[in-house]
């Protein structure tokens, strides 16, 4: 097992990783930019090292400010949390190059499924269902307008590249997909380096549920279930929950199968989420898969007691997973609320002060957060504060309790999405376990 | 409260030869004017990057009132209020291991005392197996070394004080 281990990230992940290597006895180092110099996973490790300014693709994106700072650490293995460089196969090829083990999976892998045509055509080839469209990067308009009249209006266009919400453009009939495709290719270009550009069938009140898996250096793998994740603005989760409700059983199975599938195509190590989009009749599509560990990972360490991060960490360092499917087990209902310094109404971020910090608390109800009051939430980086997670015996429960939770939770000086939950939390849609991309779209409005 | 980095083992045994030829290869860096040099031979490839003009070094006045506060000082527990007002510090522009001299047995580039002038080299900091050399930004006597040989150094991190002679 690692002696130490740095934490290549900041805010309520690098505390979350923190916690973890402690009961493990790792010691920990945290990578931080000048920005986060006075956050509460700098006070509480045990080393700290500054990487550089706050710009991110100074400090949090800077691979060898970070590989130095592991170097002259002594620090054997790196964690890069999820965002920044957490899906950067350069970094992991780096990492293995300077003697580091980087916690996640192999840099092959990132990179195969990195690529989301590449994904697609994996998924593909596993026999894992995917949204009819196109293969291959659109060529040109023409190609691009073939495709989309073959899929089926509604299309989405979507940059290779892409990804959170970014770089889409969704199109209702044949009319408009000419502008639209010309407008993600320059979007596209501009934001991301790339122009790749491909096209799918658009599936109108679709669900979003996606499985965690598991595997280890042995070709173990195991899925740790689902989680709909359907709640969202601007493609951006925001209320996550497992199990996910109203599957049928042969839907759920389906899912589990399939996204153990697309992981074996890519021989997948470490703890990786394969998503789906999930049609009003049950039939569910690969959409891509998440080759680190999730912002909503906590729900379904609350249904089965395994700690995801621990799991990273010793597949990492080689020890097998020491189970198999059956040896995974399923109890109760868990929801998660993603607290966002953002306006409830208008999505747009609140960085400032926060000056009075009141997390919730008691029976059944867990809080990852890097919160404290005073803070200043600096404008850098991302805009989410912290997560409430509930778990209940049903889902009833778990909603009752996470209404309580809500409503007991003080955050001063900025705006937050906490209103945007208790909405949710008491929206009949939501209570009925049949919220669709479409209700999202509804409550926005 | 959080604690600067110290690694367990000393800086890597750089071997002479090594120290010696990479100084060598930064002296025809700097006199043909390139910032970074790359040399290949036996097996073995050599790159030095030098600091100016890609990676300034970061100098800037110590503010006459920089008093350490408590609470605010975790990252920067240097003493500055013995420092006077006119007083400039050098500070890390990277992560690395700090090195005084071009070598173990070379003799340090700089010492307490010594007059120094704009551009000469203070000190070499080794990131991912490049040695940077960070300059002096303007001229002036060097008032304190505030770091040891071989020691880590963090992004922001106080090096050297100046004090600017006209």
């Amino acid at each position: 097992m690692f002696h130490k281990i740095l934490i290549a990230n900041r805010g309520e992940i690098a505390l979350r990783i923190m916690r973890t290597c402690r009961e493990m006895g790792i010691r920990t180092v945290i990578a931080h930019s000048t920005a986060d110099a006075h956050s509460l996973p700098v006070r509480l490790a045990d080393e700290t090292i500054c990487i550089g300014p706050d710009a991110p693709r100074a400090s949090y994106l800077n691979m060898p400010s970070v590989i130095s700072a592991a170097v002259v650490t002594d620090s054997e293995a790196i964690h890069p949390g999820y965002g920044f460089l957490s899906e950067n196969a350069t970094f992991a090829d780096v990492c293995r190059a300077s003697g580091l083990t980087f916690i996640g999976p192999a840099p092959e892998a990132i990179r195969l499924m990195g690529d989301k045509a590449q994904a697609r055509v994996i998924a593909k080839q596993a026999g894992v269902p995917v949204v009819p469209g196109s293969e291959l990067p659109l060529k040109n308009e023409a190609e691009a307008l073939e495709v989309a009249d073959e899929a089926g209006y509604p299309v989405i266009f979507k940059a290779s590249a892409g990804g959170g919400g970014r770089g889409m453009r969704i199109v209702r009939d044949h009319a408009g997909a000419a502008q639209a495709f010309a407008a993600c290719q320059a979007e596209a270009g501009a934001a991301f380096g790339s122009s790749e550009i491909y096209c799918e069938k658009y599936i109108e009140e679709s669900r979003h549920v996606e499985v965690q898996v598991l595997g280890d250096r042995n070709g173990i793998r195991v899925h740790l279930g689902e989680r709909d994740c359907s709640v969202q603005r601007r493609h951006q989760k925001l209320i996550e929950e497992s199990p996910a409700p109203s599957l049928s059983a042969e839907t759920r199975s389906g899912l589990h199968r399939a996204a153990l599938l697309a992981a074996a195509a890519v021989n997948y190590v470490s703890a990786g989420t394969v998503e789906f989009l999930v049609a009003p009749d049950g039939s569910y599509y690969f959409i891509e898969m998440n080759t680190r560990i999730q912002v909503e990972h906590p729900v379904t360490e609350a249904i089965t007691g395994l700690d995801l991060i621990r799991e990273q960490i010793r597949i990492a360092a080689g020890e097998p997973l020491g189970y198999r499917q059956d040896g995974v087990r399923f109890e109760g209902h868990a929801i998660e609320c993603r607290v966002n310094a953002e306006d409830p109404e208008t999505f747009a971020p609140s960085a400032g002060r926060v000056t009075a910090w009141i997390p919730p608390g008691g029976f059944g109800v867990r809080v990852d957060s890097h919160l404290m009051a005073p803070y200043a939430v600096p404008p850098f980086y991302d805009s989410l504060l912290g997560k409430i997670i509930v778990r209940g015996r049903d889902r009833a429960e778990a909603i009752e309790r996470m209404r309580r939770a809500l409503r007991e939770t003080v955050i001063e000086g900025v705006k937050t999405t906490l209103p945007f939950h208790l909405k949710v939390l008491t929206d009949d849609a939501f209570v009925d376990g049949r919220f669709t991309s479409a209700d999202a779209a509804r409550l926005h409005h | 409260m959080a604690r600067r980095s110290r690694p367990a083992s000393s800086a890597p045994g750089a071997d002479d030869r090594l120290v010696d030829l990479t100084r060598r290869v930064a002296a025809i860096a700097t006199e043909l004017g390139l910032s970074e040099i790359e040399v290949e031979s036996a097996g073995m490839r050599l790159r030095v990057q030098r600091a100016s003009p890609t990676v300034p070094a970061v100098v800037h006045a110590v503010p006459a009132a920089a008093v350490s506060v408590p609470g605010t000082a975790s990252v920067e527990p240097v003493v500055v209020d013995t420092v006077p007002p006119n007083v400039i510090t050098v500070e890390a522009p990277m992560v690395g291991t700090f090195y005084r001299a071009s070598g173990p047995t070379a003799e340090p580039f700089v010492r307490e005392g010594d007059v120094v002038k704009e551009g000469q080299i203070l000190c070499i900091i080794e990131a991912m197996k490049l040695m940077n050399e960070i300059e002096a930004k303007a001229a002036g006597r060097i008032v304190k070394v505030l770091v040891e040989n071989g020691q880590p150094v963090e992004y922001g991190q106080r090096l050297f004080l100046i004090e600017p002679v006209r």
